[in-house]
């Protein structure tokens, strides 16, 4: 294990009666891509917060490396921000505003606008060093802020959903820009967003929250195919969740087990050979076409409704909306199977608490 | 123009009736003065029978007219200074924290300039004299007006600071600026249009203040509104009267003016981030 960039220990933010954080510990290591994923009001932008000192936790420590920050104020913390609404200071031109970092550590005037200037080529905005904030598009000045907090160099960059204002186009182009970024720059990163599809894309790790707490921490492989409890398997991409009774019947075992739309097949009549595979019959519902997939979902005999997605590698999706309302065998393999733990371990410790 | 099109045509032809009906109520009597100060007839027959420079030049050589005026721009000065530090403090510390009875607080600072001038006057004078046991003065003249000029700065900078958000401030704190170096290179620049046109109303309004004026100054103090009023009845004072009273629409006219513009353009400075 490399060097630790963040190490946060027994972290808890209470506002109020809500546990916004609640007795959080996490390594994040140094020159990682790390992404906190989870719905809205999970906890993951309070932690983000925490870690450049906007606010003041209820209990626990930051450590970035090997210095205790819990109590000091933002600026004297060696991290920096990329704020959701990118918040650049419109009196300043562009590179003024880049260069601001650089300003206030009374870095000379010629220096602190060569290294503007550079990172302004980094995030490709060479030309733009002139312009007053307005005048630039939702893209550049996403650029601009992230330029604004390289040029300092940080120990740990944090974006708060950085690209949640760009269109989808923009993002996707700016998911792999900002990896690359990353790489080139080696700072580690503390992406926080709800997106699955980003944190997915760009991260080394991504932490999954959920009510304050850290439902998983994996690699996203690992987390897509390997979720460790159903709220993950829901919320990181799709599941066919399976539980008590229809996990008896459809997987001959007890406990909560879920497999992926995409890994389960759909035929007109049963496989010759059923080895290591389950086997279920059904009506299709309802063809949902994707584009690059389609959707199936089967209403099964046994009671619970499956999704199948399949790529629509040729014209399928005529064959696919014939299949409307008829009966159908969908199977899936044994070892595709996730089992979410069993029942006694089901549910899960937020359930218990509630 | 898109707008006027909810409103039917009847309708709009009586309410552009009554915009201009006004309009010609409040501005030509105002008109009368200016005109009248160029009246060769000092019992201001109309039409003027001639038009001459005269009581300019015999208001610009009265002492107590010049005196009045020095006087007033005095006052309003002080008491625009001591609201822009006062009112631009208070709308700093009503956002940043967030405690019971704050909306209270923040009537309690608007209130002043809603409250009638007689009441306000007569409290400080009860306030100074028998409380504080203090003479009047230039000085309770400012402080009395103070507390109305802050309404225009307060409100000026809440409005400022309620479309800037907080973000930049935190911003700023996160590359590494102390809470001073904040204030001066962030929050103090992107207020500083909201100041100056709160300082150009603050202005105004205590330039051409004279009910609270009245309670608060000492025989010997003479705002340009306090003189006038006690000339006003004295016939060959009456054609200074009207210069000074056409210098006094064209003064206040000014920062309102001022500050009408700045605060228009800066918003479309400002709000262009998304």
């Amino acid at each position: 294990m490399t060097a630790t960039a963040i190490s946060l220990r027994g972290l808890s933010k209470h506002f109020g009666q809500v546990r916004a954080v609640d007795e959080l510990d996490l390594d994040i290591a140094d020159g990682e891509f790390f992404s906190m994923l989870g719905p809205s009001g999970s906890g993951k932008t309070t932690v983000l917060r925490l870690i450049a000192g906007f606010e003041e936790p209820t209990a626990g420590t930051i450590l970035l490396g090997e210095d205790d920050v819990t109590r000091r104020p933002p600026f004297s913390r060696d991290v920096n921000t990329v704020f959701q609404d990118y918040a650049i200071f419109p009196h300043m031109s562009v590179v003024e505003n880049v260069e601001y970092g650089l300003r206030v550590k009374k870095v000379g005037k010629a220096d602190r606008r060569r290294r503007a200037e550079e990172a302004l080529e980094t995030v490709r905005l060479a030309s733009y060093g002139a312009r007053r904030p307005h005048q630039l598009s939702g893209g550049q000045r996403q650029r601009v802020a992230l330029a604004r907090a390289l040029v300092n160099r940080p120990k740990v960059l944090l974006l708060d959903e950085p690209l949640g204002a760009l269109d989808l186009k923009l993002r996707r182009e700016m998911q792999i820009e900002l990896k690359e970024i990353q790489r080139d720059v080696g700072i580690t990163f503390v992406f926080v967003t709800h997106d699955q599809e980003e944190a997915l894309t760009m991260s080394d790790r991504v932490a999954v929250f959920n009510e304050g707490r850290i439902e998983q921490l994996a690699t996203p492989v690992e987390l897509y195919e390997q979720p460790a409890s159903a709220f993950v398997a829901g919320f990181v991409g799709t599941s066919n969740l399976f539980r008590g009774e229809d996990a008896r019947r459809l997987v001959g075992e007890d406990g909560t087990f879920a497999v992926r739309p995409e890994k389960v097949r759909l035929a007109t009549s049963a496989p010759a050979d059923t080895t290591g595979l389950c086997v279920a019959h059904g009506v299709v519902r309802e063809v949902v076409y994707l584009g690059a997939t389609t959707s199936s979902v089967v209403e099964l005999d046994d009671g619970p409704t499956v999704t199948v997605s399949h790529p629509n590698t040729d014209t399928s999706i005529d064959a696919a909306a014939e299949r409307r309302d008829q009966r159908v065998v969908v199977t899936w393999r044994r070892d595709h199977l996730v089992s979410l733990g069993s029942p006694t371990q089901a549910t899960s410790p937020e359930e218990e608490t509630a | 123009m898109a707008r006027s099109s909810i409103i039917s045509p009847g309708l709009r032809r009586s309410l552009t009736g009554i915009t201009v009906l006004v309009l010609v109520f409040v501005y030509v009597p105002l008109t009368l003065v200016v005109v009248n100060s160029f009246n060769i007839d000092n019992t201001f027959g109309f039409p003027p029978p001639g038009y001459t420079l005269h009581w300019w030049q015999v208001a610009w050589e009265s002492q107590g007219a010049r005196s009045a005026l020095w006087t007033s721009v005095k006052v309003a000065i002080a008491a625009t200074v001591v609201a822009l530090l006062l009112g631009t403090l208070a709308a700093m510390a009503l956002r940043r924290t967030r405690f019971f009875g704050r909306n209270v607080v923040s009537l309690l600072i608007i209130l002043p300039i809603a409250l009638p001038g007689v009441v306000t006057g007569l409290a400080f004078q009860n306030g100074f004299r028998t409380i504080l046991g203090i003479q009047l003065s230039l000085w309770t003249i400012v402080i009395a007006h103070a507390t109305f000029c802050i309404v225009t700065i307060f409100n000026n900078v809440q409005a400022r600071f309620q479309r800037l958000g907080g973000n930049f401030e935190q911003a700023s704190m996160d590359l590494g600026a102390g809470r001073w170096t904040t204030f001066r290179l962030v929050t103090f620049p992107m207020l500083r249009s909201a100041l100056l046109a709160g300082a150009l109303l603050s202005f105004g309004l205590s330039f051409d203040e004279i009910v609270v004026t009245t309670f608060t100054a000492s025989s010997q103090d003479q705002t340009l509104p306090i003189w006038i009023f006690q000339n006003l009845f004295r016939p060959n004072q009456a054609p200074i009267v009207n210069v000074v009273a056409a210098v006094l629409v064209i003064v206040s006219a000014i920062p309102i003016y001022l500050a009408q513009k700045l605060s228009g353009s800066q918003a479309e400075g400002l709000t262009a981030s998304p």
